[in-house]
C-alpha cells in the first residue's frame, strides 16, 4: 500500500460507542478513526463487533450512546439513506442484491430523486462508463441470480460508487472469491484511493491486513484493543493473539499416516445436470480408506458439491457406483446413507446444517433422536436428550448461553461447532466434510481442523473440500484436484506444491505441467 | 343460434364474470408481491360487495358505492397489514381469520342494513341503478371481438387498469421498490427503503381493489345482494394469482380462462347437457380446472428453472435486526 499522510480531520470518527442487543454488549465505548485516502482493517474473530460497529455507521443500527463525526461534523445517521447522503456505503458480507432484478435496477434501487420512471438508457450508459474507469465489467440488463459471486461483488461496488460514496465499507470482501478475484478487488480499489475516497475493510484474515491496509485496528469481544499503522507490526502471529487473546497453534497435532482397510470406493461416477448438459459429474473415480483424509481442492463450482452430495444421498447420479463401509451405496437415499455410518458437514451451515429456530440441545439430537440412546417407542426422552446435549456441548466447548437457546443466535464458528459435534458423535467410519472452516474465524477454524485430524486417527475415513490449499496441505493426506466435474489429478499431500495444485485448478492438464 | 353468436355471448359473459375477479387479482398480486400474503381475500370481496349494496341502496349514488366498498376493503385489509406487519403475526391464520370474520359480518349486516318494510334484510331488494353495459356503436357490432365494447364502465375500467398495473410494477421507481421488497427485504432495508410502511401501503391497495372486486358483483354483475354471494370468488383469486405467476399484466389470461370455463359451465347447463353431465360436475369442473392449472404451473415453473417463482419473501415477516 502506499504511504498515507494523516495530518488533516478524520473523514469518520466514532467516538465512544456503545450497542447492546438483548443479551450481548457488541460494542463497549469503541472509538474509530479513519483519513482520507486511508484503508483501515478493523480485524477480530467473529462476534469481536466489527459488522455491528459498521452497521451502526450505514444507519442500520444506531447506537446507544456515543457520536459520530463525518468530516468534521457531529452526524445523526438514522437510516441507510443518511448514510448515503454522507457519502458512506457498505458492501455487506452477504449482498444486498435483489435476484431476479436487473443489475441496472439493483444499482438504482431506492435511490432519491429518481424520477417515476427511471430513464433506464441513461442509467446504463452511467454504469458502463463508471465500470470502464474503475476496471469493473458488468452488463447492466443481466439478471443479479445469473452472475458469479465475483460478479456480483462489482455490482455492490459501482452501486457505491453510483451514488458517489467516498467512504466504503467492505465488510470481509475476500471470503468468497477465488484468488484472482481477489487481486482484482484489490486492483479496484488502489483506483479509487488515488481518488481520494477511503475505506474500512473488515476481515479476520491476516495476509489480508497486512497487503491491502495502511492502519489495523483490533476489536476483541466488542473492545477496541489496538490500532497502529500496518507497517509497524513485525509478526502476523502478533495479530492473531492480539485478535484471540492468547496463543493460536499454527500446527495442528496429527499422529503419522497408516491408512488401513478401504472405506470409500467410487468408480466412474457420473451426473448430469437437470435439464442437460455437460455431466457435473464426469467419470470420478477415488478411494478413502481407514485414517484418510482425503482433499477435494478446486475453484467453487467445479463439482465438488455435486460430489459431497452424490456421497451423502442427495444427489442421484446418472451412472457410476458409489461403496461406502462395504456397502453399495448408489443412489440410496440420506437416510440410508446415515445408517450405513456416514456422517456429513455441509457447505451451506445455515440452510443444511442446522434448523435455525431450533434449540441447540435439539439440533444435537437431531441424528439420535431415533436411536434407543435418545428415545423409546418414538417417544423422545428430554432428560436423556438434555444429558445428551450438555455432554457434547461441554465436549466440543459450544459457546451458547445454555441448550436451549435457538441456534440461529450462535456466532458462525459456534454453529459449526454444534454441526462438528452432532456429526462426529454419531459418525460410523466416514466423514464427509465441505468447507468446514469457510467463514470461520481462527480460533474455530483451529476447532474444526483440530477435530477433522482426530476424527481420522481414531480411523476414520475422511472426504474433505476446501477451497484453501493452504487448508489442505495442512490437514489431507492425498488431494484431489477438480475442474468442471473432473479430477484432473490425485497426489500425496506431503510432496504437492502449491503451483502444481493451482495449475490443475485452472484446468491444465498433468502432462502440459 | 349460431356459432358466433354463441361464441361471441361466450366473450360477453366471461368479461362480466372475469371482472370481479381481475380487480381482486390485480390488488392480490400487489400485496403478494412486496411479501404479504392476504387470504384474507373471500370475506374483504363479501364486505365490499355489501358496502357497494347497501350504499347504493341506500343513496342511490352508485360512485359512492365504489368508494364505500373500497374503503371497507382497505380497512379490513389495514386489519391484516397490522397483524402480519406490525405483530408478526402468521400471515395464514391471520388471513383466514379476516376471511371468517368478512363473511360472518357481511352476512350478519345483510340482515340489518334493509328496510324495515323486508325485515331490514337486504336480499330481495333492487338498487335503483346499476353499472350496465355501454355499447359503444359500430365496433360493438362486430361478431366476437365486439363483446368487448359493450360492457360495462367497470370493465372499461380494467382495459386501463391492468395495462397500468403492469406498466407501473416493472417500469416505474415505485414497482422496483415493490418487487425488491418482496423479493429481498432486507436488501431493500440497505437501500433506505422502509419495509414496513410499503407493505402496509400495498396491503390496503391490493383490499381496497379486492373490495371494489366485490362491489362489481353486487353492482353489475348480479345486482342484489346475497348470503355469501363471492362464492369462493376470493379464493379463486388465490390461484389466479399463481397462475399469472405475480405478473398484474398477466392477470388477463387467468381471469379469462377462469371466467371463461365458468360461463361456459352455465352456458352447458342452460343448454340442456346437464341430462348428459350431471350439473354437479359442471358446477365444480372451473375449481378441478384451477387445481390442474396450478399443477401445470408448477412444472412449467420447474423447467424455467424458477422465473415464475413467488416472491421469495412471501409470507415471512422482517425486522432489520433479525437473523
Amino acid at each position: 500500500m502506499s504511504e498515507l499522510t494523516t495530518d488533516e480531520t478524520p473523514v469518520v470518527r466514532m467516538v465512544n460507542i456503545t450497542k447492546h442487543f438483548p443479551g450481548v454488549l457488541a460494542n463497549d465505548q469503541v472509538d474509530l478513526a479513519l483519513h482520507r485516502g486511508e484503508v483501515l482493517a478493523l480485524l477480530g474473530e467473529n462476534g469481536a463487533g466489527k459488522s455491528t460497529l459498521m452497521n451502526m455507521l450505514v444507519g442500520l443500527y444506531q447506537a446507544d450512546s456515543g457520536e459520530i463525526f463525518v468530516k468534521g461534523e457531529l452526524v445523526d445517521i438514522n437510516s441507510p439513506q443518511d448514510s448515503m447522503a454522507l457519502g458512506i456505503g457498505m458492501i455487506h458480507q452477504e449482498f444486498m442484491l435483489v435476484g431476479n432484478m436487473s443489475v441496472a435496477e439493483n444499482i438504482v434501487l431506492g435511490m432519491k430523486g429518481l424520477p417515476f420512471v427511471p430513464p433506464m438508457a441513461e442509467i446504463r450508459e452511467k454504469i458502463t462508463e463508471l465500470s470502464k474507469r474503475y476496471g469493473l465489467q458488468v452488463y447492466p440488463d443481466k439478471i443479479i441470480q445469473d452472475l458469479s459471486v465475483g460478479e456480483q461483488q462489482r455490482v455492490e461496488i459501482l452501486k457505491l460508487l453510483y451514488r458517489g460514496a467516498d467512504i466504503l465499507i467492505l465488510d470481509e470482501p475476500t471470503a468468497v472469491l477465488t484468488p484472482g478475484e481477489a487481486r482484482d478487488l484489490n486492483e479496484i480499489l488502489k483506483k479509487m484511493l488515488a481518488e481520494g475516497k477511503s475505506a474500512i475493510f473488515i476481515t479476520h484474515k491476516m495476509d489480508e491486513v497486512m497487503e491491502f491496509s495502511h492502519t489495523v485496528q483490533v476489536l476483541r469481544r466488542g473492545k477496541s484493543v489496538s490500532v497502529c499503522p500496518t507497517k509497524t507490526i513485525e509478526r502476523v502471529q502478533d495479530l492473531a493473539n492480539m485478535m484471540v487473546g492468547r496463543d493460536i497453534l499454527f500446527s495442528l497435532e496429527r499422529g503419522s499416516y497408516n491408512p488401513g482397510a478401504t472405506k470409500i470406493e467410487v468408480k466412474d461416477l457420473l451426473a448430469l445436470p437437470v435439464g442437460g448438459g455437460k455431466p457435473v459429474l464426469d467419470n470420478i473415480s477415488f478411494t478413502v480408506r481407514e485414517g484418510e483424509i482425503f482433499g477435494v481442492a478446486g475453484v467453487a463450482g467445479n463439482g465438488q458439491q455435486q460430489l459431497s452430495e452424490a456421497l451423502t444421498g442427495l444427489l442421484k447420479v446418472n451412472g457410476g457406483t458409489i461403496s461406502l463401509n462395504g456397502k453399495d451405496m448408489t443412489n440410496k437415499t440420506p437416510l440410508q446413507v446415515i445408517k450405513a455410518g456416514v456422517s456429513h458437514i455441509p457447505a451451506d451451515r445455515g440452510r443444511m446444517g442446522v434448523v435455525g429456530d431450533m434449540s441447540v440441545g435439539d439440533n444435537l439430537s437431531m441424528k439420535k433422536y431415533r436411536t434407543s440412546e435418545l428415545s423409546a417407542h418414538n417417544i423422545i426422552k428430554r432428560g436423556l436428550v438434555r444429558k445428551f446435549a450438555d455432554r457434547l456441548i461441554d465436549l466440543f466447548t459450544i459457546k451458547t448461553p445454555n441448550q436451549d437457546t435457538s441456534v440461529k443466535f450462535l456466532s458462525g464458528g459456534n454453529i459449526q461447532k454444534t454441526i462438528l459435534a452432532r456429526e462426529i458423535d454419531s459418525c460410523g467410519g466416514i466423514l464427509v466434510a465441505v468447507y468446514p472452516s469457510r467463514g470461520l474465524d481462527v480460533g474455530a477454524t483451529e476447532a474444526v481442523r483440530q477435530n477433522i485430524i482426530k476424527q481420522r486417527d481414531k480411523g476414520c475415513a475422511v472426504v474433505l473440500v476446501s477451497e484453501e490449499l493452504e487448508e489442505l496441505l495442512m490437514v489431507a493426506d492425498k488431494i484431489a484436484v477438480m475442474f468442471e466435474g473432473r479430477i484432473m489429478d490425485i497426489v500425496d499431500a506431503k510432496d504437492a506444491k502449491t503451483e502444481e495444485l493451482g495449475m490443475l485448478m485452472a484446468g491444465v492438464e498433468r502432462r502440459d505441467i | 343460434m349460431n356459432m358466433l353468436d354463441f361464441i361471441t355471448k361466450l366473450l360477453a359473459a366471461t368479461l362480466a364474470m372475469g371482472t370481479s375477479l381481475a380487480y381482486a387479482t390485480v390488488g392480490e398480486v400487489y400485496t403478494q408481491k412486496t411479501g404479504i400474503l392476504n387470504l384474507g381475500m373471500e370475506g374483504i370481496m363479501l364486505m365490499g360487495a355489501l358496502a357497494g349494496f347497501s350504499t347504493a341502496f341506500n343513496t342511490g349514488n352508485l360512485y359512492l358505492a365504489l368508494m364505500m366498498a373500497m374503503l371497507v376493503g382497505g380497512f379490513f385489509s389495514l386489519i391484516h397489514a397490522f397483524l402480519c406487519i406490525t405483530m408478526r403475526a402468521n400471515q395464514v391464520p391471520a388471513g383466514l381469520a379476516i376471511t371468517m370474520f368478512g363473511t360472518g359480518l357481511a352476512n350478519f349486516l345483510g340482515e340489518r342494513l334493509g328496510p324495515a318494510s323486508n325485515g331490514y334484510n337486504l336480499t330481495g331488494m333492487n338498487i335503483p341503478d346499476k353499472f350496465s353495459n355501454i355499447a359503444i356503436p359500430f365496433l360493438s357490432d362486430i361478431p366476437i371481438i365486439g363483446a368487448l365494447f359493450d360492457v360495462s364502465l367497470l370493465t372499461y375500467a380494467l382495459y386501463i387498469l391492468i395495462p397500468f398495473a403492469w406498466f407501473f410494477m416493472y417500469k416505474t421507481k415505485h414497482g422496483m421498490v415493490v418487487r425488491a421488497v418482496g423479493e429481498n427485504p432486507r436488501t431493500a432495508a440497505s437501500m433506505g427503503i422502509s419495509v414496513t410502511r410499503i407493505r402496509y401501503v400495498y396491503t390496503v391497495i391490493g383490499g381496497m381493489l379486492a373490495g371494489l372486486g366485490g362491489a362489481c358483483l353486487s353492482l353489475s354483475f348480479t345486482p342484489s345482494w346475497n348470503e355469501g354471494m363471492t362464492s369462493g370468488k376470493g379464493w379463486i383469486v388465490i390461484a389466479l394469482v399463481i397462475f399469472s405467476t405475480w405478473n398484474p399484466g398477466r392477470v388477463v389470461i387467468g381471469t379469462l380462462v377462469f371466467g371463461g370455463i365458468t360461463s361456459l359451465q352455465f352456458s352447458l347447463q342452460a343448454a340442456g347437457l346437464k341430462m348428459v353431465i350431471p350439473s354437479q360436475f359442471l358446477g365444480f369442473s372451473p375449481y378441478l380446472i384451477t387445481l390442474v392449472a396450478l399443477a401445470a404451473m408448477t412444472i412449467i415453473n420447474q423447467k424455467k428453472r424458477g422465473s415464475f417463482a413467488s416472491p421469495s419473501a412471501l409470507g415471512t415477516s422482517f425486522a432489520i435486526d433479525d437473523k
